[in-house]
Order: structure tokens, then C-alpha cells, then sequence
């Protein structure tokens, strides 16, 4: 990883207050940092605390019920301890996300062109004639035809696949340093996943932006990332170059989810499958937070949380078994 | 060998738009003469991008939409020719599981009365014996008998589909259409649902028609792939020899674009531009000529037919002895490394795994919030 981050998390909790007063644990001890020009995917199942971990770094968290400890550093500003003023000027500007589904986060009532100029004008200012033009200059970039025409569409006309080129477009109407994407493609069909996906690998040459891909798509990642870290219950399990994970999974839960996908090569006559259920996260268990779905699980695991460690040049586990290769050699 | 089911020259239409004296103006062409069979014991998906009309298909069949045209018969019946009470005796040899248990389950009725229902209403089961019928089902999809006295909403997406699956077991069914099974769920409890349809597909020789989008999934699951475009099939073969070597331009990209787990595998995918043609003004001639790479002037007025080969490999093309070898399109994994493959089956094989066989208990933890 280089010398200075663009995005840097240090030590992420995040606890959600419930009506009930129960107190959910949704985001522990979280470390993470990408680099300009570099792609993190952040992989996990539901409620592991991934888009949590987003949301926190866009700062669309809700006031009231979420508390938050820690620290986001991004181009000079602590994200967690900025004004919402100044947040308001980053999102959208440098900071850009995109969510799973399209039609939601479109405005049905506005042309798409509105929507995208909207956004220039409010970070860029200048006229509304040459906001126009861009617009159709970044519809163009994500592969739209006929842009001039289609600038004046409602998203109700558009397909599936258009609806999310135009959600990109608009996230890079300012030139975002980084880009979040949550579950990009997986609303979409195969074809048009690989559509968005050349895309995305596209813009990241072109523009150097570095982007956080969150998915719980193992192909997907395996195709645009750079590096990965793994979530479970609220916690990182496994970070890696995404060489490195595919290749030698450092934490039980990694090769569970690895060993559970169907593959094209050769046919299983079993998938691997992961017993059991996420712990309740009102009160996390002691030990490690897999230990009870865990066959590799000894009596210390139970015992006392594992600490993220150093496996190997820039993998970390949060597995006192770890290195894993021991357990079958 | 005959078939269980067997489709010849399906057709439905829906209208699209009426004038307004209610005659039809446009029609959505959802499925255009579609014929396919499928053995029992076996497995057919059904696979194609979204308003392909692979959903309108499995709907037809079971005849809960009327088709315009065809024929289907189930098992040396001629479904369409079913009067009501026919009908309903057919229900209870095929069923259908949806993509979301959530909403296809009664929120207001217990496990219990839910597996209940369909013992009465077709007479399985006299009254007393009933509760152990119900645990009985249970136990085959892998829940405790016990769970019988809960509400669906007690329970994980992996359970509800447990639960549907349970449903449509009940009343000994030998065909069970499975709309995107597993689509809606998480890796791990994918992987749960796809064991245990396998399972039981083994134990009780069940047919499967598998709709679906996830090609891996399909991959692993299907003894028989049929690939669709826009209500009409354009090519279908045993699912080992379509994936080895998809001869439709349409299927070699859509099983080029399937991403694999592994980084810098070798990638020959095509990306297909353009949209979708509609399905409501469908193009003339081959309906992908305008999204193939390899079209030429005869694709865009002539329709090509569905031509087997004799090894039951049949292609809608008119262009399939000329085009080159699509042996390197879909993108092999390549496989795990040998350490990593040696932990994945300690995984699932491990000492502490080793409880159960493959259909295992599940504890009864209501789901986490």
C-alpha cells in the first residue's frame, strides 16, 4: 500500500441505539485505508457491517440513533468530526457513492438531465447552458446512445442497466477522488454486469480515482479489485491483495465463502456450506464472533476476540489458527 | 423413454395496449413457440436475461396463465384440455417455489398450519395423522419439528425457502418449478438451499425446471440448459456440453460474462452492445441480429430454427458451421490452489461438521435483527 492513503479508517465503531434500548453493535474496531487509484472491494453477507461502514464515510448515518467513535481521514479532513456543511460540499464533489438500485435513487419526477445538472451546478457552479453540456458529455462517457436526446428522459423510460450508467454518470459529474460503490450490478443480469463492470475499470484509468466496491459477489471481486477485506458480524476478518485471497485464505470464514460458490470447472457434488447464524449483535459473544460456526474452532477461540494480525506481506487474519496451511498439512 | 413433461410450440402474447373499445393494439410477445422436454428425476434450466419470458414458461406449464397456442402434456396427459377438477389433480404433482419466501408465505399462519394446508385441501393425510406428516417434512428439508409452532417471520430467508420447499413437497410432487431458488439469498445459505435441492431431488427423483439468471448456479445444479432470447429458445444441450462449448452467439456471451473467483483468469468475454431489443416490437429475422457480432443480411430477415445435431445439442443460427471454435469462452477458474482446496473440504468435512449428513437440523435461534 503507498506511503499516504486517500482514505484512511482507524478504529470504526459503530453502535445503533434502538427504541428498545437495545444496543446493536453493527461496526467494531475497523481499519482500513485504499490508496488514489486503487480498488478495495468489501466483501461480506447481510448485516456484516459493510454498507454500514459506508454510510459512516458519506456521513448518512442517522444523528439520533448511531454512535460513532473513531476516526475517517479523507484529503485532509476528518470525516467523522467534520461540519455538515462542509460534508455536504464533499459529497457529490469528491466523495461519490452509488447504490444497488438505480430506480430508487433517482428522482422520478425530475428528467435525468436535471438530476445530473443539478449536481454541477451546485459543486461547480458556472451556467446552466454549459452544466447541459457536460451532462451529455458524461452520458456519453458511460456508454449512453444518443445523449443529447436521452439527457431529457424521465428514469422511468430508461432500462435497468441505463438507470445505473446514468447513477454513474452522476457520480463523476465532479470528478470524485473516491467512489463508493454498494452492490453495483448485482440488480442487473450477467451481460450488463459485465457492461458496468468494463466501465468501472475504464474510469479508474482514466480519472485515477480510487473506488470501494462493496459486494457479496466473490467473481466480481476477484475481477476489479486490487485488494480485499472480508467482514463477519461487524468486524474485518481477513484483509489481503486479492492475489493473495484467492490463492491462500487466511481466515475460516474466507474459505467457507470460497468453498460455498458454485464453480464452472468442475461440478461438487456438495457446496461447502456455513452452519449455523450470525451471532446476535446486542450482545457479540466473547470470543471470536465465528467461533460457533467455525469446524477449525478450538477451546481459546471461544475465550478471548482475536486480534487482526500479520500473516504475510500485507495479509492480515483474525484467526488464532492462522497460517491455515497447518491445519491440512 | 417418454418424457414427464413434454412442450411443443408454446405461445403467449400479452396486450400491451388497447384501444378504446378494447381491442388489442400492441402485443408483448413473452413467449414464442417454445418446445422443450424434460425426463423425470432431471433438471432443466431455463436461462436468458430479464424479459426473456424464462418466468412466463414456467407459469405456462403449470397453467396458471392460459397459453395461446401449444401444447403441453404432463406425464401422457394433455394439460390444456384439463377441466377444473383434472386440473386440481394436477396440482398436486407440480408445484412452484418463488425467488422470495418472505412474500410467499402467510405471515399470519404458523409453520404448522402452512404444511397443513396443502394435507387437507388435496386429502393426504386423515386429521390425527397430519402433525406427524408436518414433522415429517421438516425433517427433510433440514428443520426441527419442533419449528412447527412458529411464524414465518421467526425465521432466516435460508429457513423461509426451507419452509417453500417444505410446502411444496407435501403433496408428493414429481415436478417442482424452482423461480430464481436461491437469487435473494446470501453465499453460505445459497449453497445450504442448493445442497438440499440436490438432495432431495436424489432421494424422492424429483424433476426440476430451474429459472435463473446465475449461471454458476445453474452450472451446478442443471442436467439440461435451454438459453433464451426473447421468448424463444435459441439454444439448448446438456448443460456440461453448453458450458464447454456454447455454439449461439448469445449464449457464448452471455457464459463469456460470467465472472469467476479467480483474479487474472483468462478472460475472452465479449461484451455485447446496445440494449435489449423490446418485446413488444421484437426486430425481424434472428431476434439478436442486432446485438451479434457475427450477423450478416440473411440474420435480419430470415428466422432460423431451433436444428439438433443428433447428440441432442440444438442451435438457432444460421450462421452455427461457420462460426469459430467456442471452446476457451467460458472463463475456467482454474481451480483453487492445492491448500486451499484441502481447507475447503476440511471446512465442510471437518471433525465438528461431521455431525450430520448432508440435510442437517438447524438450530432454532430466531434470526438476528
Amino acid at each position: 500500500m503507498s506511503a499516504s492513503p486517500l482514505i484512511e479508517i482507524r478504529d470504526l465503531r459503530i453502535r445503533f441505539h434502538g427504541d428498545d434500548g437495545r444496543v446493536t453493535h453493527a461496526v467494531d474496531s475497523v481499519d482500513l485505508s485504499v490508496a488514489n487509484g486503487a480498488t478495495l472491494g468489501l466483501v461480506g453477507e447481510s448485516g456484516c457491517g459493510k454498507s454500514v461502514t459506508s454510510l459512516a464515510i458519506m456521513g448518512l448515518l442517522p444523528k439520533q440513533s448511531a454512535e460513532i467513535s473513531g476516526a475517517i481521514r479523507f484529503d485532509g479532513f476528518d470525516l467523522l468530526k467534520t461540519p455538515d456543511q462542509t460534508l455536504r460540499d464533499l459529497r457529490g464533489n469528491r466523495l461519490a457513492m452509488i447504490f444497488q438500485e438505480p430506480m430508487t435513487s433517482l428522482n422520478p419526477s425530475f428528467t435525468i438531465g436535471d438530476q445530473i445538472i443539478e449536481t454541477i451546478l451546485r459543486h461547480r457552479g458556472g451556467s446552466r447552458k454549459s452544466a447541459r453540456n457536460r451532462a451529455i458529455e458524461l452520458l456519453r462517457r458511460v456508454h449512453i446512445p444518443s445523449p443529447e436526446r436521452r439527457i431529457d428522459e424521465y428514469p422511468h423510460k430508461l432500462s435497468g442497466g441505463m438507470r445505473q450508467r446514468v447513477m454513474i454518470a452522476m457520480a463523476l459529474a465532479c470528478d470524485p477522488r473516491l467512489l463508493i460503490a454498494d452492490e453495483p450490478t448485482t440488480a442487473l443480469d450477467v451481460t450488463l454486469q459485465a457492461q458496468i463492470l468494463e466501465l468501472m475499470r475504464e474510469l479508474k484509468a482514466a480519472s485515477g480515482a480510487a473506488i470501494i466496491l462493496i459486494t457479496h459477489d466473490l467473481g466480481v471481486v476477484a475481477e476489479v479489485c486490487d485488494e480485499v477485506a472480508v467482514m463477519y458480524a461487524g468486524e474485518i476478518v481477513e484483509r489481503a491483495p486479492v492475489d493473495e485471497l484467492f490463492s491462500a485464505a487466511q481466515h475460516p470464514y474466507t474459505v467457507g465463502l470460497l468453498g460455498s460458490i458454485p464453480r464452472l470447472d468442475h461440478r461438487a457434488e456438495q457446496l461447502a456450506t456455513i452452519e449455523g447464524m450470525v451471532p446476535n449483535m446486542a450482545q457479540p459473544p466473547a470470543g471470536c464472533r465465528f467461533a460457533a460456526r467455525c469446524p477449525f474452532v478450538l477451546d481459546a477461540c471461544t475465550k478471548v476476540p482475536p486480534r487482526l494480525l500479520e500473516v504475510g506481506p500485507g495479509h492480515l487474519s483474525r484467526c488464532i489458527r492462522a497460517p491455515l496451511e497447518r491445519l491440512v498439512s | 423413454m417418454t418424457a414427464l413433461l413434454e412442450v411443443t410450440g408454446l405461445v403467449k402474447h400479452f396486450v400491451a395496449e388497447r384501444s378504446l373499445l378494447g381491442r388489442p393494439l400492441a402485443h408483448v410477445k413473452a413467449v414464442d413457440g417454445v418446445s422443450f422436454s424434460l425426463e423425470a428425476g432431471k433438471t432443466l434450466a431455463l436461462v436468458g436475461e430479464s424479459g426473456c419470458g424464462k418466468s412466463t414458461v414456467s407459469r405456462l406449464v403449470l397453467r396458471l396463465i392460459e397459453p395461446d397456442a401449444g401444447s403441453v402434456r404432463f406425464d401422457g396427459r394433455d394439460l390444456l384440455s384439463l377441466d377444473a377438477r383434472g386440473l386440481r389433480a394436477f396440482r398436486r404433482e407440480a408445484q412452484i417455489i418463488f425467488q422470495d419466501p418472505y412474500a410467499s408465505l402467510n405471515p399470519r399462519m404458523t409453520v404448522g398450519q402452512i404444511l397443513t394446508e396443502p394435507l387437507a385441501l388435496h386429502d393426504l393425510a386423515p386429521a390425527p395423522r397430519r402433525s406427524e406428516r408436518v414433522a415429517e417434512l421438516l425433517r427433510l428439508v433440514g428443520l426441527e419439528p419442533r419449528l412447527a409452532r412458529r411464524y414465518p417471520h421467526e425465521f432466516s430467508g435460508g429457513q423461509r425457502q426451507r419452509i417453500a420447499i417444505a410446502r411444496a413437497l407435501a403433496v408428493e410432487p414429481k415436478l417442482i418449478i424452482c423461480d430464481e431458488p436461491v437469487s435473494a439469498l446470501d453465499v453460505s445459505i445459497r449453497s445450504q438451499i442448493l445442497n438440499l435441492l440436490r438432495e432431495l431431488q436424489d432421494r424422492l427423483g424429483l424433476a426440476y425446471i430451474f429459472v435463473s439468471h446465475d449461471l454458476a448456479v445453474v452450472k451446478h445444479i442443471a442436467d439440461h440448459v435451454a438459453v433464451m432470447n426473447l421468448g424463444q429458445i435459441v439454444e439448448t444441450a446438456e448443460a456440461d456440453a453448453l458450458f464447454a462449448a456454447p455454439r449461439h452467439p448469445y449464449s457464448r456471451a452471455l457464459l463469456s460474462a460470467i465472472p469467476v473467483p479467480k483474479p487474472r483468469a483468462k478472460s475472452s468475454r465479449i461484451v455485447l452492445q446496445g440494449e435489449i431489443p423490446s418485446a413488444l416490437n421484437p426486430p425481424p429475422g434472428c431476434r439478436f441480429h442486432t446485438r451479434c457480432p457475427y450477423v450478416v443480411d440473411r440474420c435480419r430477415s430470415e428466422m432460423p430454427r431451433l436444428v439438433a445435431d443428433g447428440i441432442g445439442h440444438a442451435t438457432a443460427c444460421h450462421r452455427t458451421s461457420e462460426l469459430p471454435s467456442s471452446e476457451a469462452i467460458v472463463r475456467m477458474d482454474g481451480g483453487f490452489s492445492p491448500v486451499l482446496e484441502k481447507l475447503v473440504a476440511a471446512f465442510s468435512g471437518g471433525p465438528e461438521a461431521a455431525r450430520g449428513g448432508g440435510i442437517r437440523s438447524l438450530g432454532a435461534a430466531p434470526t438476528s435483527p
